[in-house]
């Protein structure tokens, strides 16, 4: 527990320690919450769908966590390039251990980002149905963020520059997350979009995302989490597994 | 006959076709200042690589401490302390933030982790800049730190990866200073790397040359200047290895760290 505990730390110092990254990090769904919350507003208003800005909310949310836990893996790489890997790989810890404390350590800075959008979210007005299931909504982020965080130290391991992984993340995130409901209704969607989004782990995780906050559900609750621990446990099990393999 | 630290028995190491290690079998004994020497792409890293449990050797068995690297892997891990060839502490946090997290990863006890960090940094002299970031720290000092943090668990091999690379004079006389007095006081098997052949020449009690990934001969400094007919140990090492240079195949790795040093890396 030491060991994990004392990996976790170091994330999160890294995290404290970089304050630019996190404004930058936030300025996107920033962008999105204003340009989209506000622009399609008075459209979504008009097709009778109510506030579009707090039907935006989750969405966002889980967009922030997606593609800053996604990104975690850049630091797996990092780590093997400029050589602090290496000082965890000689060391006498399994390297369950060491990917575990990391990639928990990613996770709760990926959940912080998520917060932070949500207080953004409060600052413009936003307000949850109910109080009562923040906690719940913060158990769908800490899923979520663990799945990704451990999917993407998977994809560091495996890949080994930044390039290829950039390719690797472009070529996922955008997809699973313009094909997720997080930014349109599923239920008013084509059905091709929904067959898709019925296969996307993200569409769950921002469909219990909004059951929490505004009492909006596509799925419903037992659906949304058992897709969401399915896909954590898969992702954590292949993270896990290719770390292993990792030989310097 | 005096005591093993480190054995290699018959170890070889394929990477695809290339055969980078070819069937090389070494004894270091307890106590020892043993060099490792040979050109570029020889099979020095490679060999230090599979010591320190980063490679799995192809065939062959490996022994530190008397720890089968294979079956006791977490045993034998303890048993040495290693300084790379690149640095490999955390830049962003401080040095007393390094040594701490090494001191866990070792399982260190929570009682003897200040007072041990403390005592090495005074040792390399960094006492003073312990709370800064690694980042803010120069090549020299990164390297101290490395050192201080390779002996935080007091371990009974060291391995040094060609420790003295890119150092000032001063820093690396200071280096083998203190590596000496760690193998004096303390009787810790130092076994290192470098292309400075006079650094082998003055402290390595035996030095092993390797070419084409086999052992080219294991001696003293005076065993192989008399077998090659030389005066001093580069004179030998040079009729020994030839003088064509090699070319090393460079990984992905090595580009993105030899583009960073280009941008001028702290």
């Amino acid at each position: 527990m030491r060991v994990i505990y004392a990996l976790w730390l170091r994330q999160l110092k890294r995290y404290f320690r970089a304050r630019s990254r996190i404004v930058g990090a936030v300025g996107q769904p920033l962008l999105f919450l204003l340009a989209l919350g506000y622009g399609l507003g008075s459209v979504f208003k008009q097709a009778g769908h109510g506030n579009y800005l707090h039907f935006l909310v989750p969405g966002i949310m889980a967009q922030t966590v997606l593609f800053s836990a996604v990104f975690f893996g850049i630091n797996i790489i990092f780590d093997r390039q400029f050589g602090f890997l290496k000082e965890t790989l000689v060391a006498p810890v399994s390297r369950l251990k060491i990917m575990l404390g990391s990639a928990l350590g990613g996770a709760t800075t990926s959940v912080m980002q998520g917060i932070l959008v949500f207080l953004i979210a409060l600052c413009l007005g936003f307000r949850p149905y109910n109080w009562a299931m923040l906690p719940v909504a913060l158990v769908v982020l800490a899923m979520l963020s663990v799945a990704l965080t451990s999917f993407s130290s998977g994809v560091g391991s495996i890949v080994n520059d930044f390039q290829g992984f950039q390719a690797i993340n472009q070529f996922l995130i955008f997809p699973l997350y313009f094909l997720s409901g997080a930014l349109y209704p599923l239920t008013s969607a084509p059905t091709a979009l929904r067959i898709i989004a019925d296969l996307n782990p993200i569409s769950y995780a921002v469909d219990a995302l909004r059951a929490s906050l505004i009492n909006q559900s596509h799925y419903g609750y037992a659906r949304d989490f058992l897709a969401l621990t399915i896909t954590m446990v898969v992702l954590v099990v292949f993270g896990v597994y290719r770390f292993r393999k990792i030989q310097a | 006959m005096s005591e093993s630290a480190i054995l290699l028995d018959h170890v070889s190491k394929k990477f695809g076709d290339v055969q980078a290690v070819n069937n090389i079998s070494l004894d270091v004994h307890k106590g020892e200042v043993f060099a490792f020497l040979g050109p570029n792409g020889a099979g020095k890293s490679t060999t230090i690589k599979m010591l320190t449990t980063l490679l799995k050797p192809t065939s062959g068995t490996l022994t530190l401490a008397g720890y089968n690297v294979a079956r006791a892997q977490d045993k034998a891990r303890k048993a040495f302390g290693i300084v790379f060839q690149d640095p490999s502490v955390d830049d962003e946090l401080t040095a007393y933030e390094n040594m701490q997290l090494h001191a866990v990863l070792y399982g260190i006890p929570k009682a003897e982790i200040n007072g041990r960090i403390s005592k090495l940094l005074d040792l390399v002299e960094l006492s003073e800049r312990q709370t800064s970031p690694v980042k803010t720290f120069s090549g020299g000092m990164k390297r101290r730190l490395e050192i201080a943090r390779g002996l935080l668990h007091q371990p009974q091999i060291l391995f040094l990866d060609e420790p003295t690379l890119g150092l000032d004079t001063q820093t690396r006389k200071l280096l083998w200073n203190y590596v000496q007095k760690m193998n004096h006081d303390n009787g810790m098997t130092i076994f290192f790397t470098t292309h400075y052949i006079e650094e082998a020449e003055m402290v390595a009690d035996r030095i092993a040359i390797i070419d084409h990934g086999s052992i080219v001969t294991i001696g003293t400094t005076k065993e192989l200047t008399k077998q090659t007919g030389t005066k001093t140990l580069e004179e030998a090492y040079l009729q020994l290895t030839g003088k064509e240079i090699r070319d090393e195949a460079a990984s992905a790795g090595d580009r993105s760290r030899l583009r960073h040093r280009a941008r001028g890396s702290r």
